[in-house]
């Protein structure tokens, strides 16, 4: 069986992994930016930023200096072992990665401003949790989640007549009012639903569906479609300068409705989409978004 | 057009900028965030000196992560932080000072640009999030100073070599870039919106 100790080590490379080196399907879709795009101004961020992806690499060096709020996605099996023990577990992972990558410590005290320096702290790192009836696996999601990129953000609760409209402006004005500030090209999710608290979970989790990946629903995955053109449509470009991307995607993940309201709520990321997904089964670990860590020793 | 400045950057050479002009720097970059620089104002206004003469150099909006090696700092990532929430100082510290040009991300408001019009300095934007290129441009740490706000806040003296893309986004003739693209932007959004582009 796997040790905690092995389970913690897991988890610092699954963060060193998230901060050095981005997952292959955002590099590719940056790289197709970079290739449609005729702003020569974009052009030229867009190739600092593929440059700076790679020396990053390179080095082993964080990719963007805000190396964010730590925020796991958990999809525990309902016999998963270490299902008690892994929020101590993440919480240890965290500090010795703030120690050992290095990441800049970037939790503070919500009063006192007073930083924690290991990027642990009430609620943080953040966990959100999901449990799968029958399995006895588990896969660990982290994501570095940046500062700027929290101006793209946001939730409304609309009265149901301002309909999927009304939703689709929203999340517009909030993509044009955080415009350079939240360095785009970004990935940004929407949830909708019935209350703020669920639109913004959804909106999260859309955020973390998957590059290249369509909502089942065939309405939904239309307006994904439709909202990603007209964020595009805004002009704003690669870090404000202009051209064709401002966005790479747009996801939307929905719950069933109240009567009297429609929530929508906005998770974006900066182009620097951090994040990296493990598996756990049994005693054997399974790296599923930095497959080459799967030829490292693991233990 | 493209330009290579090295520093002290001289008053001449900063007012030929223009905005989308392309800058590469050598030579000393002073990094400063939020607590920085309302260090350096209460400083300057109290009749104190900076720890660093700022005249001809360049100010980076940055709070890097660091590791302590033998021989002092190594920097890892040096990425741009957002400038915005500095306006409510820059102006000062340009008039204060005799800084030449502001690195950061994101634009910065009417009454920077102004300073920038009046005392010739300019304002550029450095590739948000690109941390590890930044800290690939960094010679040397020269000097750490008021380490006690934390090493994000802290003022950090860089020698760099080849620092750039610079983009011009606030040049000394008053232009400012980010208004003219917020412009455009709303423009564009009353197009989409007009256009039925929600409708469809």
């Amino acid at each position: 069986m796997l040790a905690e100790d092995g389970i913690r080590r897991c988890v610092v490379k699954l963060i060193r992994a998230a901060a050095t080196h981005l997952p292959e399907d955002v590099k590719a879709s940056l790289r197709r930016a970079y290739e449609l795009e005729e702003n020569p101004l974009a052009r030229r961020m867009l190739s600092a930023i593929l440059e700076n992806v790679e020396l990053a690499e390179e080095r082993g060096r964080p990719i963007c200096q805000d190396t964010g709020i730590v925020m796991f996605s958990v999809k525990a099996g309902e016999r998963f072992p270490f299902l008690g023990k892994l929020p101590g577990i993440l919480r240890m992972a965290v500090a010795e990665a703030t120690r050992k990558i290095p990441l800049r410590p970037n939790a503070m005290d919500i009063v006192t401003g007073i930083n924690t320096g290991d990027n642990t702290g009430d609620y943080i790192p953040w966990i959100d949790w999901e449990i799968m009836p029958g399995e006895d696996y588990a896969e660990i999601t982290v994501l570095l989640k940046g500062g700027g990129s929290e101006a793209a953000g946001g939730v409304a609760v609309m009265t149901p007549s301002a309909g999927i409209e009304g939703a689709s402006k929203f999340v517009l004005e909030v993509i044009k009012e955080a415009g350079p500030r939240a360095c785009p090209p970004l990935i940004i999710g929407i949830g909708l639903g019935g209350t703020a608290y669920a639109a913004i979970c959804l909106a999260k989790r859309a955020l973390l569906r998957g590059m290249g990946s369509r909502n089942p629903r065939r309405e939904l995955a239309l307006l994904e479609e439709k909202i990603l053109e007209m964020v595009n449509g805004l002009g704003w470009g690669v870090h404000g300068v202009g051209g064709i991307t401002t966005a790479l995607e747009a996801r939307i993940e929905a719950s069933h409705r109240h009567p009297a309201s429609l929530a929508v709520g906005v998770v974006s990321s900066c182009w620097a989409f951090r994040y990296s997904t493990m598996r756990i089964s049994g005693d054997r670990v399974e790296f599923l978004t930095h497959e080459f860590l799967n030829d490292l020793e693991v233990r | 057009m493209e330009y290579r400045l090295k520093t002290p950057i001289s008053e001449q050479e900063i007012r030929r900028l223009r905005v989308g002009d392309l800058v590469i720097v050598d030579g000393l970059v002073v990094t400063m965030r939020d607590a920085g620089h309302r260090r350096a104002i209460e400083h300057l206004r109290s009749g104190r000196r900076l720890p660093i003469d700022l005249s001809g150099l360049v100010l980076y909006h940055m709070g890097p992560v660091v590791k302590r090696v033998e021989s002092g700092w190594e920097i890892v990532a040096a990425g741009p932080t957002t400038s915005a929430r500095l306006e409510a100082y820059e102006p000062e510290l340009i008039e204060r000072t005799g800084i030449r040009l502001i690195v950061g991300k994101g634009g910065m408001g009417a009454r920077t640009a102004e300073a920038c019009m009046r005392f010739g300095a300019a304002y550029a934007i450095y590739p948000g999030g690109a941390g590890a290129l930044a800290a690939n441009a960094i010679e040397s740490v020269e000097r750490v100073e008021w380490l006690d706000l934390g090493i994000p806040e802290a003022m950090w003296v860089l020698r760099v070599r080849g620092f750039g893309p610079l983009m011009i986004a606030i040049d000394p003739s008053g232009r400012n870039f980010y208004d003219e693209r917020r412009r455009e932007v709303e423009e564009n959004m009353r197009r989409i919106l007009e256009g039925g582009g929600l409708r469809r």
